[in-house]
């Protein structure tokens, strides 16, 4: 028989319909699982017990005919979801000890569907990052290795980089993350995993620890597109207590899957053939264009010309987002305070001993560039051009249906890699960026692998609301390039 | 962006940083908005700026008090408090 951790989400539910096995059961071992995987530091907190009980009231509502879309499955929760009686800390240290009182939206809605919790994943500290490096409860480890690695030593990617750890480890069966710049689809596709960012307004932000609000967005990191598909039904949806998600219908997902994908216009983006990106991305890239084209799809060719300036204008926007979001951490009503000789000197300590070093640096950048005097400068020219980015692909969405990119410019690279320099470590999301700037649904899937054995990912970007086409296009897709590599698990044993 | 410029922006943030990262940082900005500086190359004059991601119809509701009777739960992660307050450090002398 299969190992019950290495079931997908849509094989346990047929598995857990026909009574193969029991949420507990199938729990339990992944408890195991996690208590085994503790070397990747994939997780903040971990909740063994309240799992138990999750999974053994799932079992019972089972029994009563009561079947949520997720019932039974336990999953991972980034840890910016805010969980009510668990501790949830944004990876920072200013929260550490933080019990929320109440429930996020998303996870909510997910607990609603049967989803069994077994901890909070680790993350960069408030989302800012791109390897996992940045979170103050030590870095992630990715279960992958390169040929040649002695031993783990690989990013899982960031922000999301202990849910796309814990799920390309099979120690969760699926996880939440959150997408700011591309925390999910670049995590997922280094790890060989699917990672989709629903469009803006579609999944609540309300009771996720929020980081730059005009881009960041939830969603799951799954074994396959059908599993993607199932999580995102059960996240989705629109909610009176955040303004900015959208009340329209949440499609049947699953019902995109297995659908052809003849005739549909499929655009790629001439700007996205970027200087220093590797052969090996281009031939991926090519790889992913003559499976569409075998499919029936069209291919397309369309410009998004000013996708170069994508990147600057993100780290003006975000990093002014979080200075003002960030401003609530200030020591008095929860999170750390460190008490200083008045209230500013005990602000400014409190928040010193608190947040890491990327955070501070973030928060100096936004402060800076909505300071009196720049604010035109930077912060308005850079809100300007994110509407250019917006047109351009309304622009070619008048051509095409949807669009297919490379997820990353590289595979993982090792922890201590592109630390020096910033810039370098920001060139990460130069592929999935523009798309939080436009506020569209982007899916990354895995593609295949480099030449010393790593992941690489596709990425599908769609219009607005329309994630049931990537969905569609990611089901052939996922087909076509049939990515069974798995990370060699010796050291877990 | 020199030392003092850092410095300052420290100070409107509320973060104390020491004189030598305040240092390490001012280089740090200034290859950061060096970079950023391509941004000049686009002329978005009479660009609308963008302020909404989605563009749809404000919800509306009723304006009724739905939520309340809470004060445990919102003073439970103070890092002080009393008899259902918050405690602050004293701000005026």
């Amino acid at each position: 028989m299969t190992k019950l951790t290495d079931f997908t989400i849509g094989s346990a539910l047929a598995g857990l319909k026909k009574g193969d096995f029991t949420s507990v059961e199938l729990t339990t071992e992944f408890n195991k699982a996690v208590d085994k995987g503790r070397k990747l530091n994939a997780f903040i907190t971990e909740t063994p017990e309240l799992a138990l009980d999750m999974a053994a009231a799932s079992d019972a509502r089972r029994k009563k005919g009561e079947v949520g879309l997720v019932e039974g499955i336990p999953i991972a929760m980034k840890d910016l979801y805010c969980t009510k009686g668990v501790q949830t800390t944004a990876a920072s240290k200013i929260l550490e000890g933080f019990v929320p009182t109440y429930e996020s939206t998303v996870s909510d809605n997910l607990f609603k569907n049967g989803a069994v919790m077994l901890g909070k994943a680790s993350m960069d500290e408030f989302a800012m990052g791109s390897a996992n490096i940045t979170s103050g409860y030590g870095n992630v480890l990715s279960p992958w290795k390169a040929k040649g690695d002695n031993e783990l030593c690989r990013i899982p990617g960031g922000s999301s980089g202990g849910s796309s750890a814990a799920v390309s480890a099979r120690i969760a069966m699926a996880a939440t993350g959150t997408d700011t710049g591309g925390s999910i689809r670049q995590p997922a596709s280094v790890t060989g995993i699917v990672g989709i960012k629903p469009t803006y307004g579609r999944c609540s932000r309300w009771g996720i620890i929020a980081f730059a609000s005009s881009l960041d967005q939830a969603g799951p990191l799954t074994q396959n597109v059908e599993d993607a598909a199932i999580m995102l039904q059960a996240m989705s949806g629109w909610d009176a207590k955040d303004s900015t998600s959208v009340n329209v219908p949440v499609p049947d997902y699953t019902k995109s899957l297995g659908q052809s994908v003849k005739g549909l216009k499929v655009g790629i983006p001439k700007e996205y053939r970027i200087d220093g990106m590797s052969d090996e991305i281009e031939k991926n890239w090519q790889q992913g264009i003559q499976w569409l084209k075998d499919a029936g799809a069209e291919i397309v060719d369309i410009s998004l010309s000013h996708t170069s300036y994508a990147l600057a204008t993100y780290y003006i926007l975000a990093p002014a987002e979080c200075s003002s979001n960030l401003a609530r951490y200030d020591g008095m009503r929860y999170g750390k305070r460190v008490e200083g000789r008045d209230l500013t000197d005990t602000y400014e300590s409190t928040r010193a001993a608190g947040f890491g070093s990327e955070v501070q640096r973030r928060i100096l950048i936004g402060t800076y560039v909505l300071s009196a005097g720049y604010y035109d400068a930077y912060y308005l020219k850079a809100q300007k051009i994110r509407s250019l980015i917006a047109q351009d692909f309304a622009e070619a969405y008048k051509k095409v249906d949807v669009i297919l990119t490379p997820t990353t410019p590289g595979s993982a690279f090792k922890i201590g890699e592109k630390q020096d320099d910033p810039i370098k470590m920001y060139l990460e999301d130069v592929f999935t960026v523009p798309v939080n700037l436009a506020g569209l649904p982007g899916m990354s899937l895995p593609s295949g692998l480099d030449k010393t054995g790593l992941p690489l990912g596709l990425q599908l970007i769609g219009k607005p609301f329309d994630e049931e086409t990537l969905f569609r296009v990611g089901h052939v897709l996922e087909k076509a390039a049939n990515f069974t590599a798995k990370p060699d698990m010796e050291w877990m044993k | 962006m020199d030392k003092q410029t850092v410095l300052k922006v420290a100070r409107l943030a509320r973060l104390k940083i020491t004189d030598a990262r305040a240092e390490e940082l001012a280089v740090n900005f200034e290859g950061l908005f060096k970079w950023i500086e391509q941004l000049d190359a686009v002329d978005a004059k009479g660009v609308e700026p963008m302020t909404a991601v989605v563009h749809h119809q404000a919800y509306r509701r009723p304006d009724a008090v739905t939520d309340g009777h809470r004060q445990g739960e919102i003073v439970a992660n103070a890092p002080d408090s009393a008899e259902g307050f918050f405690v602050v450090p004293k701000v005026v002398e």
